[in-house]
């Protein structure tokens, strides 16, 4: 029997981890240093490592992911947290026209080994500006990964990979998954960026997902065995690059699909990976494929709306019913 | 020279302001702990002064464009009390029908562009409605909201220089509390406002926010000046925050003697104490009234309806329908 360990420890123990390993590893963010952080994932890592290399920064998110594909550029493989999603508005042009580019525009002579962490996702009641998951905007831009894990297991894996990549990732951390607890790493269960990993077999339709949503996947699953549905659970866990031969295979044995995400709708992941399979799985599918994601407007403050708006177990219920009547 | 009747009558509507703000304040801070407001707020009690003495300068038609601790800048600005605690408590017949909630509390009538959750992002909301005063040739002038820590952000940066390079109508109100988060704002500030104007060409005003009167009539030659045409101003006001960055805080990043000094410096006792003298038992009156008033308004937000999914959606656009 493995321990257990929170989501937002597991993050820890790998940036611990890779900060010991290696020098050129440094943290940087708005109170992510004396504080730990706004969900206290650096929490203990200025004591560990000092202030050289865990660096507060004021209120400045362009200039402080902008200097983070400097210093990468340059050696250092800084992990740099931008507090809610949200915020990366104010940097995103040191990550689309920065450090996308470095490589490709720089005749495959630069990189910019960078990683960016950030929560996403609501139900905290945190409003329009502080719950949206604006992940599609991240996987639409060559030279970016991204990814989102669901468990603490693989947030560790996927966080050492991420620091340890060649390329700047993006790495999006739920909210709602910071308090849940999960079965601790084991070093040789390691995680590669890219790789989906099935949390369900099952063999009537296809439950793909990924971050928080997982669990209502799962839930989901449960209820439909129930109804004798059998639903076969795949936590993607990277959106770009994502696991398109996991999802086809699978896709070819269920014959139906059904893409989970908690950002909205219209032109969300689940848009591309829908089309993938239309044009390579489409003989493997017996029903049109279903999205469950949030609605096509901004995230609501007031929990009766907060409730409605964003996907749960129920709604991943119906989208199997339609896709298996 | 303002008579003595004005004087008196001056510092019994900064009172009133300053009071309601406390009041409304101390009154969410319990609703929060009560667990009857969702999300998070961030108080301003301690910093009072200052939206009561800018807002007190202000003409109808005049626009503020304020950040995430904004329950005070929307108060002296005249939000009613209902629309307010319907809001913050995400109810339909909020300000914003529940879909902002205390980050987020605007009301365009009264000129109030609304609170922000983005720090820097209400200094060019204010730029350019200022840019908007300016086209339409009105004589209003716009008031940006902003905290110490929020100077860290390029955007006020390109807003001073823009602001300086046009000559718009506006008032730069930088709230300097010392806190950025949860972080010391020496630790974050290369250097002090003054020389940030300086730089940009701006004209610099540092006073106590402590006291109301002293913003007001800061605030009003400020605001004369602008109105003259003389260009942006920015005004700087020293306050002190009594509470944690959001209620509910710990604050174990700042010893229990700092709040007891912070406390001290109390914008409420100021206003109460001058208006006591001029006129015995007014304080009181005026704080029994504001609490009736909070009361009925809280009452109200507690009645009010839940926001709706459809009718939210439909506000995504102009015009849409449900699909
Ligand atoms: C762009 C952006 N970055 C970070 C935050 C998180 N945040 C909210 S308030 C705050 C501190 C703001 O300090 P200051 O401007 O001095 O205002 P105060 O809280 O002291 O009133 C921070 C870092 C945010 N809301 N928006
Ligand atoms: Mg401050």
């Amino acid at each position: 029997m493995s321990s257990e360990i929170k989501f937002g420890r597991a993050i820890n123990q790998a940036l611990r981890e890779c900060m010991a390993a290696d020098d050129a590893v440094i943290v940087i963010g708005e109170d992510i240093a004396g504080a730990g952080g706004s969900f206290g994932v650096t929490r203990g890592l200025l004591n560990e490592f000092g202030e050289h290399r865990v660096r507060d920064t004021p209120i400045s998110e362009a200039a402080i992911v902008g200097a983070a594909v400097g210093a990468a550029m340059c050696g250092l493989r800084p992990v740099v947290e931008i507090m809610f999603m949200d915020f990366v508005t104010l940097a995103m042009d040191a990550l689309v026209n920065q450090a996308a580019k470095m490589r490709f525009m720089f005749g495959g002579r630069a990189s910019a080994p960078l990683v960016l962490r950030t929560p996403h996702g609501g139900g905290l009641s945190a409003g329009p500006q502080h719950s949206q998951c604006l992940e599609a905007w991240f996987a639409h831009v060559p030279g970016l990964k991204t990814v989102c894990p669901s468990t603490p297991a693989d947030a560790y894996h996927l966080m050492k990979a991420a620091v340890a990549d060649p390329d700047p990732v993006i790495f999006i951390e739920n909210k709602s998954l910071y308090g849940a607890s999960g079965p601790a790493p084991q070093a040789e269960n390691a995680v590669a960026i890219g790789e989906a990993k099935t949390l369900r077999a099952g063999t009537d339709l296809t439950i793909l997902a990924y971050g928080a949503v997982c669990r209502d996947a799962l839930k989901a699953a449960e209820m439909l065995a129930s109804e004798g549905v059998s639903a076969e659970v795949i936590d993607l866990r990277s959106l770009q690059p994502w696991d398109k031969d996991a999802v086809l295979a699978s896709v070819a044995r269920t014959h139906r699909l059904v893409v989970v995400h908690e950002a909205v709708r219209d032109f969300g992941p689940a848009a591309e990976i829908c089309a993938h399979v239309a044009e390579f799985g489409f003989f493997d599918l017996d029903a049109p494929p279903e999205r469950v994601a949030a609605p096509f407007m901004p995230p609501p403050f007031a929990p009766d709306l907060e409730r409605v708006f964003r996907p749960n177990a129920e709604a991943i219920i119906e989208a199997a019913r339609r896709s298996v009547s | 020279m303002a008579s003595e009747v004005e004087n008196a009558e001056r510092t019994r509507a900064l009172f009133r302001a300053v009071c309601l703000i406390r009041r409304v304040e101390e009154r969410l801070e319990r609703l929060f702990a009560d667990g009857e407001i969702p999300g998070f707020i961030h108080l301003s009690i301690g910093q009072e002064g200052v939206a009561a003495g800018v807002a007190s300068a202000l003409r109808e038609g005049d626009t503020v464009a304020s950040n995430h601790r904004g329950h005070g800048h929307a108060l002296a600005q005249g939000v009613a009390l209902k629309p307010f605690f319907a809001e913050v408590m995400g109810r339909d017949e909020g300000a914003c029908r529940g879909r902002g909630g205390s980050m987020h509390v605007a009301d365009i009538s009264r000129g109030m562009l609304g609170a922000n959750g983005i720090v820097g992002a209400g200094a060019p909301l204010a730029l350019g409605s200022a840019l908007a005063h300016q086209v339409k040739n009105s004589a209003n002038i716009a008031v940006a909201y902003f905290g110490d820590g929020a100077v860290a952000e390029g955007v006020i940066h390109e807003c001073l220089n823009l602001a300086a390079l046009w000559r718009l109508p506006v008032l730069f109100v930088c709230e300097n509390n010392g806190w950025s988060e949860f972080s010391r704002a020496d630790a974050v500030l290369a250097v002090d406002l003054e020389k940030f104007a300086a730089a940009y060409g701006i004209a610099f005003t540092c006073v106590l926010g402590e006291d109301a009167e002293t913003v007001a009539s800061a605030a009003e030659t400020c605001l004369a000046d602008i109105r003259s045409g003389a260009g942006p101003a920015l005004l700087e006001c020293r306050t002190e925050r009594h509470r944690g960055h959001f209620a509910g805080d710990s604050q174990s990043y700042r010893g229990a003697e700092d709040v007891e000094r912070a406390e001290v410096v109390d914008p409420f006792a100021v206003m109460r104490t001058r208006l006591e003298r001029l006129d015995p038992g007014e304080a009181a009156r005026i704080d029994a009234e504001v609490a009736a008033e909070i009361e009925a308004a809280v009452a109200y937000a507690r009645a009010a309806s839940p926001s709706e999914l459809e009718a939210a959606y439909n506000d995504v656009y102009a015009r849409s329908a449900l699909s």
